[in-house]
């Protein structure tokens, strides 16, 4: 474990706790901008946060059992773990056994398993309803991501993140070539739907019906809430800035001196905030799709990594 | 999309300059939320001249999120309930639930004459009541229907904003 | 006599005796003793496996025991693995029998065949000539038949669902036979170790590993002649079932790697892409099967059949890598497979275990209408959560790690491989990873619809826990898994040393660190560092910063209300999109039923539906050979029409003709 690692492994859940909620106001923001409104201001979020979990009770509903109490803490606790391994700030992990790409994808698929069984849990339509198709999609996408990694660690050699990131530093050419870019965009498809941003499911929606994610958490209140809020709005951060540093790591810190901490850390907020500018500005443009539309898509994004993977070999 | 984007372009803000902000104290309550105000609304047996009036305070003219309200789906989400028309016999029961099912604390807002004093169905044989009469009101908006501004001002009162 | 020839000893008398006493000692105590006697077989069996995996190997041979073959016994690395994993199991299932079985299970042959069923299964990787090999299969095969059959007084299904299996198992037995008898004629003699060292020409080793790969990958459920394994599973006692699922169906995967790895030292390329896709056809259309299937322990048993197609994904990576001289790759690859065989055999038994309790709690498999039973039945529920977990190959759960080893072992054989490998590579990532989604989705649902949110049925209401001993028998298992999940270096180079290709870790304690590929993970840091997450959060929030009280409240039912149960999210709803996504894989049948009121057309009385989702391959590869033979038999029925004058003339004719072509001929 090097001074580096160490340094980043406090860093980054720092900045992404706090950071993630200012990245759910600047998306909310971007698009009241465009929608001809003035927006509430980008902290909101943490207005809402800081209610729910100072003021406001939690409500556990009769007949359900510790799986929706401690869902959101599992939730949480993968995420921050997600936060803490994967090099955001520093190339170096500061837990590098876990900063493995399958094992932070795992690990990000079993807190929306923990949310889709308190879904479950409640036992009622919604509940179920939103768990059923969070777990449909989730199992979709696992095929795309997985083989995107693929194409992504082929050429390295290796699926530790630290190495990935380390290996496009070293030969930033690698960015422009077809495999990155037709994985890179295999991704971003797979992001959208991991997050539940339009047109894979609406975050803004009230009605039930279409829901997907919402679905799952009608029954939190309080701090609980604050929890599932909080920690859906890091996984958008941690998906981003792994979007962002897989194919462009620029900036970020390989060195434990302050002035590089500085930058790696402005570097992952410009980043990150630039493309949740643009995912919320794309949003503008989209209406959400029907569900079982969304295979289709995800079928379209399979077949990308599938030729990012071919490129990647036959490239070579 | 390009069309789109130019639109957007062409119309620019639409949202109307913001109002003096109301004076006056805020409850306990409210004060405690801190300047984010989640709202359910409940139909209690409104004739829907209110529910059209609450989708233009949230539409982009009046632009209610900016004071920091949002509409919720959920009651366990929300802090305050905006409750339009009179309280009706089948409306009673569910509405009690829906302030049960809200978490602590939380905020009542009546919307338009109905929900203040039963308006023109006063004394009708399917009314309960006001909301009043069922639930502890905050927050009274008057107007029949009230107008986006009255609702803006009256969930102002709960924002602080 | 050293500790593996010991240990197997001790088992075989033990399971011996444990049969004979299930057919002296009188009911009450039968399933108590019979119980506890398949245990000690079982705990026998482990130790004698893992002195073989130490290096222990012993042969022994007896000529005389059985005609023209003799008797040949020995345990190798290989075989111990096997044992061991059997042995495991069979602890497991034999103390949960003592409490399951006291059930309606007590009938004397039933008892008598347990010990010997898990005796036989002992005695397959032991085998060491291909005679004992024929005999110790076809013991496992008979037991476990007429375990299978265990219910059938009861229930009318178990009858045919024992057919298939007697029919299936036999045909995949005869296969096998033809294909090492094959073998062992062009060897000249029927010891393995003749075997290893003959030299065959191409096109018989083909033939061989074809005929053998048939008969095995039927017994493993392997696509496409896995059409009895979702029948027989389900239809068995819940502790065979577990022993069927975790132990017997392992000895598949054993027959393989035995035969193309050790006797037939690998093969061409095309062998192993035969293995890979099947493995991988097998991984993906189990696991969908599952996915959309609402009977809990029909759908543990399609998966499985995805669990030893992922392992036979494995088992033909490794294949391919080492024909392409690749061995390192080739280590990784065979040792993800048999470390899956080890955790599937753990996970599976506490799941099939934990189906039996909820089957013997509530009296219904019946996803539809389970539910509730976080409530009445906790033990079971918590236990099922963690089996569910463990095949949901989500971190921390044992098929995480194997699956991690097969995924790094497929990752690093791209940039060295020929163009089929390019191919293979990829598209076997890609059923891997969707097998692993589907699976989630599937355990999501089994533990989410089965056991939370309220009860569906009347037997899920009045459901009840289950007696300490069954419960013990999970107990093991979970523990089982837990270490599994968490240290999986403790077995890993037990496995390794099966594999025969070496370690593929530098052998740390607890992080799995490749040795000679790039590739890091530490399930036990990473349990750590989640239970810190957790342990943190929870600090911070009902600690510090949350100051109101936890208050319960009614469900939000909008208003209305009250909630029932019939307004939750059944199993077949939950299935319904992934149902409808891969229509036109599964085909399901649906159709509904709309009464009318007599008075007026434009009323409705009732609306019925019904779904099925009949097994396509089932219905596009069987159905027409059983209709054919069908066909056949009904065409020779006019020739026996039960006259003895005609059978007479028939054997008449039948010495004329052989006559005559003698006559012509000589």
């Amino acid at each position: 474990m090097s001074a580096l690692g160490v340094v980043g492994g406090v860093v980054q859940p720092l900045l992404v706790v706090a950071g993630s909620p200012l990245l759910i106001g600047v998306l909310r923001q971007v698009r009241a901008k465009l929608e001809g409104r003035a927006g509430p201001g980008v902290l909101q979020p943490w207005r809402d946060l800081r209610k729910l979990l100072l003021h406001k009770e939690s409500v556990t509903p009769r007949g359900t059992s510790e799986v929706f109490r401690y869902a959101p803490l599992v939730l949480m606790a993968t995420t921050l773990v997600v936060a803490v391994v994967v090099p955001f700030v520093t190339t170096a992990s500061a837990v590098d056994p876990v900063a493995d790409l399958f094992a932070v994808v795992a690990l990000l698929a079993l807190g929306a398993v923990a949310l889709a069984l308190a879904g479950l849990d409640t036992g009622t339509a919604f509940g179920g309803m939103g768990a059923s198709r969070e777990t449909t999609i989730l199992a979709l996408v696992e095929p795309t991501l997985l083989v995107a990694i693929f194409a992504l660690s082929v050429r390295v050699g290796s699926t530790n993140l630290a190495a990935i990131i380390s290996s496009t530093l070293d030969d930033p050419a690698r960015v422009i070539s077809p495999v990155s870019l037709l994985a890179a965009v295999a991704l971003i498809v797979v992001i959208i739907a991991e997050t539940g941003r339009l047109p894979v499911d609406n975050p803004a929606t009230h009605l039930e019906l279409t829901m997907v994610h919402e679905a799952m958490v009608l029954e939190y209140a309080g701090p609980d809430l604050a929890l599932v809020e909080l920690a859906s709005a890091m996984r958008l951060s941690v998906f981003l800035g792994l979007l962002a540093n897989l194919f462009l790591p620029w900036g970020i810190a390989t060195t434990a001196t302050p002035l590089a901490l500085l930058i790696g850390v402005a570097a992952l907020v410009v980043k990150v905030g630039l493309l949740g500018a643009a995912l919320a500005a794309g949003e503008v443009f989209l209406a959400k799709m029907r569900l079982f539309r969304v295979p289709e898509l995800l079928a379209g994004s399979f077949l990308l990594a599938l030729l990012a993977v071919a490129a990647s070999f036959f490239l070579a | 999309m390009l069309g789109l984007w130019r639109k957007i372009h062409r119309t620019g803000r639409v949202a109307e300059p913001a109002p003096p902000p109301p004076g006056g104290d805020r409850s306990p309550a409210a004060a405690a939320l801190g300047g984010s105000v989640q709202v359910r609304h409940v139909d209690a047996g409104s004739c829907n001249g209110c529910e059209v009036e609450i989708g233009s305070a949230f539409g982009p003219v009046y632009d209610a999120e900016r004071y920091g309200a949002r509409l919720v789906a959920s009651p366990r989400h929300a802090d305050a309930l905006l409750v339009t028309g009179p309280v009706t016999r089948n409306m009673t029961e569910p509405l009690r639930r829906t302030y049960d099912a809200v978490p602590g604390p939380k905020l009542v807002v009546a919307v338009g004459d109905c929900a203040r004093n039963c308006g023109a169905f006063a004394g009708a044989y399917g009314v309960t009541g006001a909301v009043s009469d069922v639930l502890p009101v905050d927050v009274e908006i008057t107007g029949c229907p009230p107008r986006p501004e009255a609702i803006v001002e009256g969930l102002r009162k709960l924002t602080g904003r | 006599m050293n500790l593996a020839a010991t240990g197997l000893g001790v088992a075989g008398t033990l399971g011996v005796v444990s049969a004979l006493a299930g057919l002296v000692v009188p009911r009450g105590a039968r399933a108590a003793v019979v119980g506890t006697g398949t245990a000690l077989t079982g705990a026998a069996g482990v130790p004698a496996g893992v002195a073989a995996l130490a290096g222990q190997s012993f042969s022994v041979t007896w000529p005389g025991l059985l005609p023209l073959s003799g008797v040949a016994f020995g345990l190798d690395t290989l075989g111990g693995l096997f044992v061991a994993v059997t042995g495991g199991v069979a602890i497991a299932a034999g103390i949960y029998g003592i409490g399951y079985a006291r059930h309606g299970l007590q009938a004397r042959a039933t008892q008598a065949v347990f010990p010997l069923f898990v005796v036989a299964m002992l005695l397959v990787p032991a085998s060491a000539s291909v005679g004992t090999f024929a005999v110790c299969w076809e013991l496992m095969a008979a037991t476990s038949l007429l375990l299978v059959l265990a219910e059938h007084r009861r229930r009318p299904e178990v009858a045919s669902a024992g057919r298939w299996y007697a029919v299936m198992t036999h045909l995949g037995f005869v296969t096998v036979l033809i294909g090492l008898v094959v073998f062992a004629a062009h060897a000249g003699g029927d010891s393995f170790a003749a075997l290893r060292s003959a030299h065959l020409s191409g096109a018989t080793a083909a033939a061989v590993f074809v005929l053998t790969l048939a008969g095995f990958a039927s017994k493993a459920g392997i696509l496409p002649l896995h059409a009895w394994l979702p029948r027989a599973h389900p239809e068995a006692p819940s502790h065979v079932s577990a022993l069927m699922s975790a132990a017997m169906v392992n000895l598949g995967v054993y027959g393989i790697v035995r035969v193309g790895f050790d006797l037939l030292h690998g093969g061409p390329r095309w062998w192993w892409l035969l293995v890979l896709a099947l493995g991988a056809a097998s991984a993906v259309y189990g696991i969908l099967q599952a996915a959309i299937n609402n009977d809990l322990k029909r759908l543990l048993g399609y998966s499985t059949t995805e669990n030893l197609g992922l392992v036979l994904v494995g088992v033909g990576a490794a294949g391919l890598f080492a024909a392409s001289g690749q061995r390192v790759l080739a280590g990784v690859a065979l040792a993800a497979a048999l470390l899956h065989v080890v955790n599937h055999a753990a996970f599976k038994t506490l799941l099939f275990l934990a189906a039996g309790s909820v089957l013997h709690g509530t009296g219904t498999r019946d996803l539809d209408h389970l539910g509730g039973l976080r409530r009445s039945m906790p033990v079971t529920t918590g236990l099922f959560g963690l089996g569910a977990l463990a095949a949901s190959a989500l971190p921390p759960g044992t098929a995480f790690v194997s699956e991690w080893l097969l995924l790094q072992a497929l990752i690093h054989g791209l940039p060295a491989a020929g163009v089929a490998t390019a191919v293979a590579m990829p598209l076997a990532v890609a059923a891997v990873a969707l097998t692993a989604g589907l699976a989630v989705a599937t355990f999501v649902k089994a533990f989410g619809v089965g056991f939370l949110a309220k009860p569906r049925g009347t037997g899920a209401a009045q459901a009840h826990e289950s007696p300490p001993s069954m419960l013990a028998g999970m107990g093991l298992a979970a523990v089982a898994c837990g270490v599994l999940a968490v240290l999986p270096a403790t077995v890993l180079p037990g496995v390794a040393a099966a594999s025969g290709f070496g370690d593929p870790t530098t052998g740390e304690a607890v992080t799995l660190r490749l040795a000679d590929v790039a590739g890091t993970l530490s399930p036990l840091v990473l349990v750590l560092a989640l239970v810190a997450g957790a342990v943190i959060t929870l600090a911070l929030v009902r600690g510090l910063l949350a100051r109101r009280a936890r208050r319960e409240a009614r469900l939000w039912d909008c208003g209305a209300g009250p909630m029932s149960a019939r307004m939750e999210y059944t199993a077949t709803s939950f299935a319904e999109p992934v149902q409808r996504v891969f229509d036109d894989v599964v085909r399901p049948e649906t159709d509904v039923d709309v009464d009318h009121h007599d008075e007026s057309r434009y009323l409705v009385q009732a609306v019925a539906y019904r779904r099925r989702v009949p097994d396509r391959v089932e219905r596009r590869l069987y159905e027409p050979v059983l209709a054919a033979a069908r066909a056949w038999g009904s065409a020779g029925r006019s020739l026996a029409n039960g006259s003895v004058h005609r059978y007479l003339g028939y054997g008449f004719y039948t010495v004329c003709g052989v006559l005559i072509l003698l006559a012509v001929t000589r």
